[in-house]
Formats: C-alpha cells, structure tokens, sequence
C-alpha cells in the first residue's frame, strides 16, 4: 500500500457498510448490512492513523486493541487481525454486529472529531466472517484440569463469556439454561437480519469443543438451587448470568387486550419459536395489518423491522424525540429505510379494545419537551392534546426488570429495590460466598458487549477466588436498596493487551 | 446438542393410560424435575422440535423413581399432537417446576378442592399435601357425565371425601360442582379454604359461591403461556386490578380478585391459529 502520511489518511472517505435496498429487505429476515469486500477493509484500514494514545480501546468494554487489528486488515492479514481481536474478545462476530460503536469505540476515535470516525464495527464484522468462511475458528489454549467445578446460570452472552474465560483457564465448566438451546437473547431477542443465527451456533459449539457442557431445560433455582449446586452438586463457584428478562408494562388500561405484546413475547414467538414460519414451527403469532410498537430503543427498532417483514404498516410511539431515542443510530436509520412511521412526542395513555378485548386503537397524548431530567434528557411533558389512532396489534417495549426466579429461591443473594441483583461494583461478587454475578442481572438491563465485560472481569476473580487468592469477607456487596445497579463510564484508562 | 451430561433428562414416556376419550395420563421420565416438585406447581412441554411450548399442571410424581405425572385433554393442536406419542417415545423438552407451591396450611374447617374435568389432575397434589398438614380434605369432581370423570380412586387416597357431580345425573349430584359444595355448607360444614381448577367458568362460579360467605379461594389459571419462567408476559392477568404473570406469581391466585373474562378472552387470542394449525397437518 505504500507508506501514507497521517494527512492522506485522514483524506480518504468513509467506506459505507453496503445494504440491500428498503423494499428489498422488508420482504425476507436476511442480515440487511452485506459486509465489506476485501478491498473496502482494506481501504476502511488505510483510515485509521495508529494513534499513540488510541480513543478506541477506552471505548471498548473488552479492551481490544482496536489499532492493532486494523493494522493487521490493512497489513491483508485478516487472519492475523480476527486472533487480536480474540485475544480479548471471543465473539468478534456478534459484537461487529450489534455492538453501539457509535456510543464506544467509534465515539472517540481521534479522526472521528474533524471527520468521521474509522468503521470499526464493519472491521470486526470482516475478519470474523473471514475467520467463519474460512473454517479459522480455533480453539483458543486450554489451561490443565484444576480440578475445580464451576457453574454458570444463564446460556446468553454473559454466560457464554464466563464460561469461556473459566474453560481456559482449566476449570470443570455446566452452563444450565432455562430455554431448549443456547444463546440467550442473542436467539430469543436480536432479530434474524441483525445476526444470522449460524454465527451465534458456531461460538457455542466453540465452547463445547473446549469442554464446555450445556444442559437445557434447567431452571435453576427451582430444578436445582444454589444451595444444590454449591452442595450436593459439588459446584465450587457460580456465575449468575440470568439476564433482564421481564418486561416492564405499560401501565395503561387496556394493556392486557388480545394483540397487545410485550417485545420479548413478540420476538420470542418469532425468533426462538419461528412463528414467522408458521405453521411449519406450530408457536403462533397473531399480528394485523396496523402495528403500533411503543418504545425507541434497539428492542422496539426490532419489533418494528420484525413487524414489517411480516406485512404490516408500523407505526413508532414514542413520548420523547426523535434526537432522544436510545437506540442505536445506524438501528434508526435502518428502520427509517424500511418505511416505518414515526410518531415522536406521543405518549400512548389507553388502548382501546371491542368487546372480546380485542386492540382497537391506542390514545395517546401529544409532548413537548420541557426542563432536562436527572438523564440529562429534556423531560417530556403533556400538553393535554389528545389524538388516538386506530391499530390492531400493539407491541410496548420499555425495557426489561432482573428475572426474579433465582433470588426468589434463596435467601442469601440479595437485590436493589427495582430487583437487580446487588454485587461488589469491581469483582462483582455477590452477597452469596462463591456466587458471582455479570450481565443484565447486574445492570439491569444493558447491552451484550457491557455484559460480556464484567462477566470477562467477573471470570477472572472467580478464578482468583477459586485458586484461593480472594477472601470472601473482603467483598464489599452494597446493602442501600436504592444501589442503582453496576454503571459502565467509558472511557476507562487503556489496558495493555496481554501477550 | 451435547447429550453426555448426567443432567440430562430422557423426558421419555414410560405410560400412557386413556382415562377418557381424549384424555390421557402420562409417566414421564424426569428425574430432576420429580425431585423438586411441589402441589400447585406446573411444566412447560414442547413435545417436538417444531412444537410450542405449552404448559401443563402435574398430576403427581414419584421421587424415587424419577418421573412425572401429567394429564393431557386434546384440546388444540399442540395438546392433539402430544396425545398422538405413545409409551417409549420422548418429548423434546420438557421445563419445570415453574410456578410457586399452592397455598397450603393447617386450617380450622375443611378444606374443599374442587376439579373440573382434566383440572382433576391438578387438584391430587394439593389434596395430598393439605392432607398431610393434617385438614380434613373433601374432594368435589365435576364432568358432563359419568364416563368423563377421571382420577376419582386418586383423589380417594388423598382426601377424607369425594363428592361427584355431572351435568347429566348419570352418577352422583345432579348439576354442577357448586351443588355439591352447596350441600357441603348446608349441612354445617365450616369450610376453610377451597381450591378449584378447571374450565373458567367453574373456576369462576365457585368463586362467585364463596365470595360472599368469606371464604378463602385459590384458583390456578392456566394462562397461555411461552417461556413460563417470567420473560414473556404472554400469561399476563389481571388480579385486583393489577397485572400478573401466572408463570412466576401463580398458579393460583385469590379467587376473588381474578379478572375471569378477561383470561377467558385472552385464552381465545390464538384459536383462528390453532384451527389453521390443525388443518395444515391433518392433510
């Protein structure tokens, strides 16, 4: 490539991610981004201007050495690049994919400030899909037997992470899942067209290959307790990876009217049980032609492009703006190309059903924005304007709560006052002696790249506890009920990555 | 996926007894699930791969031997296809204990526990268990008629008394379960607590009875359901106003407090489906 000096770097235009076309992707669940060709990665390398003190890896819950991978792209090592990546994340292809870059990474990446910053994401998604098409995927080193026995609750991103970083290490790892396969919410609850399913098979089946085993249809606390596993069972550890899985309502009448969905139930039905197959899959899902989905996050942006696909016209309520949406941008922008309606500054207050409690309609109240909040948002306010709209399926998505099963069933773990479990904020121990916890457990609802993060840090201190090296009595578990559950503030120094 | 774990359950058909047309009784393979069993609380199945996922109460269970008891009434095309496997074959999962135990204790009166058709099944555990805290249990078991009774000689272990009642009179109370335990309070019975699981309307008429005598009621609602452990809110019901997930809240719930027309109507929400599900396979 010839040497480029720092100005001609920063010169080069952005490689935009290719997509098929709106009206194209609404008729199919394929991924919509199609990934960069040999030559876009090469050039999307050439942009990235190798800072000394890189804005990236702060950015980065796992601390990948961003620099370093993408050095190794435009090298045309790819190979070279994906075993970087690994040394500090083991699912490059699930993060490439739905990772908000734009909130970590990306955000402070230096050419970033004057112009736009490298597509780091769209890097990741390349050299994993060049290490899938290529059969690359190795298994990484595997410590000696310790003999240790740890277990892990919860098959999702948290727990696939903890359970590999215990394996390498050379403890006896049994993931225990609730559901009849593996994956967690990256099945259950990321649609289709955002991440292939393939790519989410390929990395449990890695971690059965390192000895990992997995058990199904195990819900732990009722089937076995805590006190099984760490008695009985002989367990030494457990890492707690449940999840955020229960939806939080609408609190409005009508919310249990037939049609009306939380977000899980409805890609729930979909994407874990294939009831956009039906009734080849025989779960059902009964949608109508109007779809109001009511939420902005990434959940609701799902929803809406799932609803979408399956014929009909969606409609997003929302009682902030537009600007204020949670989502990621590149979901927005994508659910804007697929014709979805946006009603911003609309706060659903009623749904409206006939007489065999059928949706008919929803009632919302028009917002504007007034004085900001404690989230530094401006807090929208009612304007006593109503409007309401006729519909006939509605799908609330405002975010989940901490499932409440395990610590239901024992009497040690303990919770914060809206049910997240409470851990030491830096080993993330819990209250329980041997009992760790990471994930949306932990913060109450996050995303797969922060989960994977404390359950990478929540790993490495079992590891410490199980080889003796961590006194119990020295975790500091809060005890105050309004704790707000574990907070990540990026950027964090820059770790050195391990050779 | 892997198969090799000691955890790992064959969800195998050990027996299937027709208890009525329609109707049958399973013993299914379940170790781990059998040893922590309590009355009241419920599975989720998906008897094959391509299956929902659908929940069903537990008839009973046997510890040492590992297995699990279930009635299953075809009643839709999931409950259809289950009933089409027989002895030696293996459902393709099966999840539990969900739910939390019935609300059981030692009580002054009786205690009346009422089933309705294959919501008999589901009334044996927590007979038995109310037995065992030491209450005089009287058991009421209604059907359409005589041939559609099913675990009377069951109940009979775990309860001082069974009354019978069908529509028709072929044996026992003419009517509906309410009669017998009408006759029940007629004739001076201080009845402490009733437990009644069946077709909402009987769930709903018992507690129509009881309500204004002040008598403690548990129904357990079999709310449509997909994960069944708190995730999906497809089991959502209204109880005093407020919204509850029968997976993790229930079962059982206050009798008195159930919202019972709007689970009725929520549990019409997928029949158009299920006839379109019936008919695509029947061909």
């Amino acid at each position: 490539m010839g040497e480029l000096s720092n100005k001609e770097r920063m010169k080069l235009p952005k490689q935009e991610m290719p997509l098929h076309p709106g009206e194209e992707r609404v008729k199919n669940f394929n991924e919509v981004p199609i990934g960069y060709s040999d030559e876009m990665a090469k050039q999307e390398a050439l942009r990235c201007i190798q800072c000394k003190k890189p804005g990236c890896i702060p950015g980065c819950p796992v601390g990948i050495d961003i620099p370093a991978f993408i050095q190794l792209i435009e090298d045309g090592d790819y190979a070279g690049a994906v075993k970087k990546i690994r040394e500090t994340n083991f699912l490059p292809s699930v993060c490439g994919r739905v990772c908000p870059q734009d909130k970590q990474c990306q955000m402070d990446c230096i050419i970033g400030k004057k112009g736009e910053p490298v597509e780091i994401g769209s890097l990741e998604r390349f050299v994993a899909d060049y290490e899938d098409k290529n059969n690359l995927r190795v298994l990484p080193d595997i410590a000696p037997d310790t003999g240790k026995k740890v277990a892990v609750i919860g098959a999702g991103p948290a727990g696939m992470t903890a359970a590999y970083e215990l394996r390498k290490r050379g403890h006896e790892v049994t993931v225990f899942e609730a559901f009849h396969r593996g994956g967690g919410v990256l099945v259950y609850g990321i649609p289709r067209f955002r991440l292939p399913i393939e790519t989410i098979d390929a990395d449990l089946k890695l971690l059965e290959d390192m000895g990992v085993e997995f058990v199904y249809n195990m819900i732990i606390g009722r089937v076995l307790t805590l006190d099984d596993l760490l008695g009985e069972e002989g367990y030494d550890s457990v890492f707690i990876g449940t999840g955020a899985g229960t939806p939080k309502m609408l609190g409005v009448p009508g919310e249990n009217a037939n049609g009306v969905y939380s977000a899980n139930e409805y890609l729930t039905r979909i994407y874990l049980m294939g009831a956009n197959e039906f009734p080849k899959h025989v779960t059902p899902i009964v949608q109508g032609n109007k779809v109001a989905v009511v939420g902005a996050g990434n959940t609701a942006m799902d929803a809406m492009r799932t609803a979408k696909r399956l014929g009909a016209d969606v409609t997003c309520y929302y009682r902030r703006a537009k600007e204020q949406a949670p989502a990621r941008t590149e979901e927005v922008h994508h659910a804007d190309q697929e014709f979805i309606n946006w009603k911003f500054l609309s706060n659903p207050v009623e749904i409206l059903t006939d007489e065999n409690n059928k949706v008919t309609g929803v009632k919302c109240e028009k917002m504007e924005l007034g004085e900001p909040d404690s989230s530094g948002r401006r807090k929208p306010v009612g304007t006593g304007e109503y409007f309401t709209d006729e519909i006939d399926t509605l799908v609330f998505s405002l975010g989940c709560a901490v499932n409440p099963i395990l610590p239901m069933t024992d009497e040690v773990l303990s919770v914060n006052k809206w049910g997240i479990m409470m851990v030491d904020e830096k080993t993330y121990q819990t209250a329980r002696e041997g009992v760790f916890a990471g994930g949306d457990t932990v913060t109450g609802g996050s995303t797969v790249i922060l989960a994977m993060g404390q359950a990478k840090t929540a790993a490495e201190n079992m590891h410490k506890y199980l080889n003796g090296e961590m006194p119990w009595s020295d975790a500091k578990v809060p005890t105050d009920p309004t704790w707000p559950g574990i907070i990540w503030d990026a950027p964090k120094p820059a770790k050195k990555a391990k050779k | 996926m892997s198969n090799k774990s000691k955890y790992s359950q064959s969800f195998k058909i050990l027996k299937k007894k027709e208890l009525c047309p329609d109707t049958y009784w399973y013993e299914i393979e379940a170790p781990y699930i059998a040893k922590k069993l309590l009355a009241g609380q419920f599975i989720i199945i998906r008897p094959k791969e391509h299956s929902e996922r659908i929940p069903l109460s537990i008839a009973g269970w046997d510890r040492d031997k590992g297995t699990i008891h279930i009635i299953v009434m075809s009643a839709g095309y999931t409950t259809g296809e289950l009933n089409g496997m027989g002895e030696g074959d293996c459902f393709s999962d099966i999840v539990g204990p969900l739910g939390v135990r019935s609300h059981v204790s030692k009580q002054d009166g009786t205690c009346v526990v009422i089933g309705g058709g294959y919501g008999t099944g589901a009334i044996l555990p927590t007979a038995q268990d109310l037995s065992d805290l030491g209450n005089r249990v009287v058991g009421i078991v209604g059907a359409r008629n005589k041939d559609l009774l099913l675990m009377i000689d069951e109940l009979g272990e775990a309860c001082d008394e069974v009354m019978l009642t069908t529509n028709d009179g072929s044996i026992g109370t003419e009517g509906f379960v309410t009669h017998a335990l009408q006759k029940i309070l007629d004739a001076g019975e201080k009845v402490s607590s009733v437990l009644a699981v069946g077709p909402v309307p009987m769930m709903m008429a018992v507690a129509a009875m009881t309500k204004p005598l002040g008598i403690q009621t548990w129904v357990s609602l079999n709310a449509i359901m997909v994960d069944g452990t708190g995730m999906c809110g497809a089991c959502r019901v209204s109880v005093d106003g407020k919204t509850k997930f029968a997976c993790f809240h229930g079962p059982d719930f206050d009798a008195h407090k159930v919202d019972f027309g709007e689970l009725m109507k929520r549990q019409k929400m997928f029949v158009e489906k299920e006839k379109e599900a019936i008919e695509a396979y029947s061909k």
